[in-house]
């Protein structure tokens, strides 16, 4: 939410990278030097839950990029834990399992991407969940939009949270489509910042919403 | 590539549809939660129901018992994807949670053996066998419980051997053992409040009836262990079968990943083979990591992901698709699925840019696919008339069989392909989500 986010930083958003292989975490910390210069920086590792819990609370970073699967439990575990109230956290997976990405997300996770996504990207996904905002793949879109699907009474929308509103679902729609936020933007003549709005509503409904479709749809994948 | 279709309820030959019991998340044997997945009620419901009609005489307690001893526990074998098992076997991912913590099932439990006071003293009145059989019921539900955790930890255990200790106590620790403990000395203070109470009668009738109620503890305690140990048998066999046939697959893959990894030694210098071997072995292995069965074309989703395989495999562009619900691909929906491999193949060719992604939302009333790309873009009005690409292949194509095909595109601006196909005349498809 973003009343936890810290007051925009003077320096570059200070990262934590947590990932059981040693290999990717050099990988990221690579590119992330290559593209996120000034912008992004890499202050500690962390190889299973407790480092991980151990270097956040020491840390204190403002984005931590955890790994879906972890030794020790999981990422959820560490978000369990909560070692430090002001960190947000952005999945970074080589799993798209649904059960991964949404428990995930459900955990407290601000955004998701696979690690298929280029430097340039992560940059920008990072300096986004920084801000406060949340960041959906087109698959976690699809995911999101699956998990409600069916609901589109939009007579009802207003007063159930686990309902995406018409407006909601046309952003998660466009971004499953390979949109960028700007291009959702324009396409649906509203501002950047609108977006960004509906991006959050999403996330929180998704972290909140505990009955309906969502709910059947994830106690049939045994997420809950 | 992504799919967001359930595998789980999925399209899979009609089985008869069995009750479990749900070990997954018990308070006592996981029955309701079992009973409330079956009939498709909230759990709630079932235990209430439970608890209501233990007060009917404790025919809810006796039900529940019955059904403890009699139902299998479900999700055992459970099967997910490789990925995710071996994920969940070397704990990275988050493990089930001990339900005994929030105050909801100690309540629950708690008016349960309120409920089996209650039911007995309706049947038998305050008399001799009593507070025995309330004792001995308590000690013989914890053995169970003990026996339905052991349970699971020897199927979660990987090593194989069955060890009489661990069959019993499971992987130990001190719920395991307090359980035991408690529940043998119900047992025994039953027994013993028994005999205590029975102690004025004539000699051989309490002989009798100790002997006879130390038998039924017995045969009830050890009973479950039996019928489930013969259970674990026939589930070992499947379990095995399944094992091999993984085998099978992992060899299969462990050799087309070796495969490809010498291929790409020898193309070092060709930037452009190196990253389609990658990505198509990438495409392999994660299909087969956490996707279950979703590879067959026998669906719309699963079609378009063939098609992107094929034309990744083909041409140097990496094909993302998300689709959203699924149906089964019929002849009315071949040409969606045509329309959109010339698209995805129109980005290869001519967008300059090695992305493409594909969006597929399957509802009731229509498929909706989107292509979209980052590319050159260009100006619809200026494709010679002889460019008989888009509007042949793409647009009348999908006109003809009675959809709709919009092509978005501007220069610098990308493209983007909308492909709409209208499902009225299949009103009766089923719809899998």
């Amino acid at each position: 939410m973003t009343e936890t986010v810290p007051s925009a930083p003077a320096g570059p958003v200070r990262v934590v990278l947590v990932d059981d292989h040693a290999m990717f975490r050099a990988g990221v910390r690579a590119e992330l030097a290559a593209s996120g210069a000034g912008v992004v920086e890499v202050v500690g590792e962390a190889a299973d839950a407790d480092a991980a819990v151990e270097v956040v609370h020491r840390l204190r970073p403002q984005v931590v990029l955890l790994d879906v699967h972890l030794p020790g439990g999981g990422g959820v575990e560490v978000m369990r834990r909560q070692p430090s109230p002001e960190t947000l956290y952005l999945a970074l997976s080589v799993s798209d399992a649904a059960e991964d990405v949404i428990g995930t997300i459900r955990g407290g996770a601000r955004g998701y991407v696979t690690k298929t996504i280029t430097g340039p990207e992560l940059v920008d996904a990072i300096t986004r969940v920084s801000g406060g905002d949340a960041v959906f793949s087109p698959r976690l879109a699809g995911f999101v939009l699956d998990a409600f699907a069916g609901s589109i009474d939009v007579a009802a929308v207003d007063e159930d949270l686990d309902r995406l509103t018409e407006r909601e679902r046309e952003v998660m729609r466009l971004i499953a489509r390979g949109y960028a936020y700007k291009e959702v933007a324009k396409e649906l003549f509203i501002s950047v910042k609108t977006v960004e709005t509906h991006m959050s509503s999403v996330l929180r409904k998704l972290q909140l919403s505990s009955r309906h479709e969502l709910t059947k749809w994830a106690s049939d994948r045994r997420l809950l | 590539m992504s799919h967001t279709t359930t595998s789980a309820a999925g399209p899979r030959p009609a089985q008869p549809r069995r009750a479990h019991r749900d070990t997954t998340s018990p308070i006592a044997g996981g029955v309701a939660a079992g009973l409330a997945a079956h009939l498709a009620v909230p759990v709630l419901w079932v235990r209430v129901f439970f608890v209501a009609t233990a007060f009917l005489g404790g025919f809810g307690l006796l039900l529940y018992a019955g059904l403890w001893i009699f139902l299998p526990s479900g999700q055992a074998f459970e099967v997910s994807t490789p990925g995710l098992e071996s994920a969940t076997r070397t704990g990275k991912r988050p493990g089930r949670r001990s339900r005994l913590r929030d105050a909801g099932p100690a309540i629950a439990l708690g008016a349960l053996f309120f409920g089996v006071v209650l039911g007995f003293e309706g049947i038998f009145g305050q008399g001799v066998l009593f507070w025995p059989v309330v004792l001995g019921v308590a000690g013989i539900g914890l053995l169970w419980r003990q026996a339905d955790e052991a349970q699971r930890e020897r199927w979660v255990d990987s090593s194989g051997r069955i060890d009489p200790f661990r069959a019993v106590f499971g992987n130990g620790g001190w719920a395991a053992y307090t359980r035991i403990a408690a529940g043998l000395g119900l047992v025994l203070t039953a027994l013993l409040v028994f005999a205590v109470a029975a102690g004025q009668a004539s000699f051989a009738v309490p002989v009798l009836v100790a002997g006879l109620l130390g038998l039924l503890g017995l045969a009830l305690v050890v009973g479950p262990w039996v019928v489930r140990l013969v259970d674990d048998l026939g589930a070992e066999r499947a379990e095995r079968v399944r094992t091999q046939e993984r085998a099978d697959m992992a060899a299969h893959l462990h050799d087309s990943v070796l495969q490809t990894l010498a291929l790409i030694q020898k193309n070092s210098h060709d930037a452009t083979t190196v990253a389609r071997l990658a990505r198509s072995q990438e495409r392999d292995l994660r299909q087969w990591l956490f996707e279950a069965d979703t590879a067959d074309a026998t669906t719309l989703a699963g079609a378009l992901k063939e098609m992107a395989a094929d034309v990744e495999s083909q041409h140097p562009v990496v094909v993302d698709v998300v689709t959203v619900g699924d149906c089964d691909l019929d002849e009315a929906l071949r040409p969606i699925v045509l329309a959109t491999r010339e698209a995805v193949v129109n980005v290869a060719k001519h967008a300059g840019t090695q992305r493409a992604d594909v969006f597929a939302e399957t509802s009731d009333a229509a498929v909706d696919v989107f292509v979209r790309d980052r590319g050159a873009g260009f100006d619809l009005d200026e494709v010679a008339a002889d460019r008989q690409g888009v509007r042949s292949s793409i647009v009348d194509r999908m006109v003809r069989h009675g959809g709709r095909a919009d092509v978005r595109s501007a220069p610098g601006e990308g493209t983007e392909v909308r492909l709409h196909m209208p499902r009225t005349s299949h009103p009766t498809d089923q719809e899998h989500r």
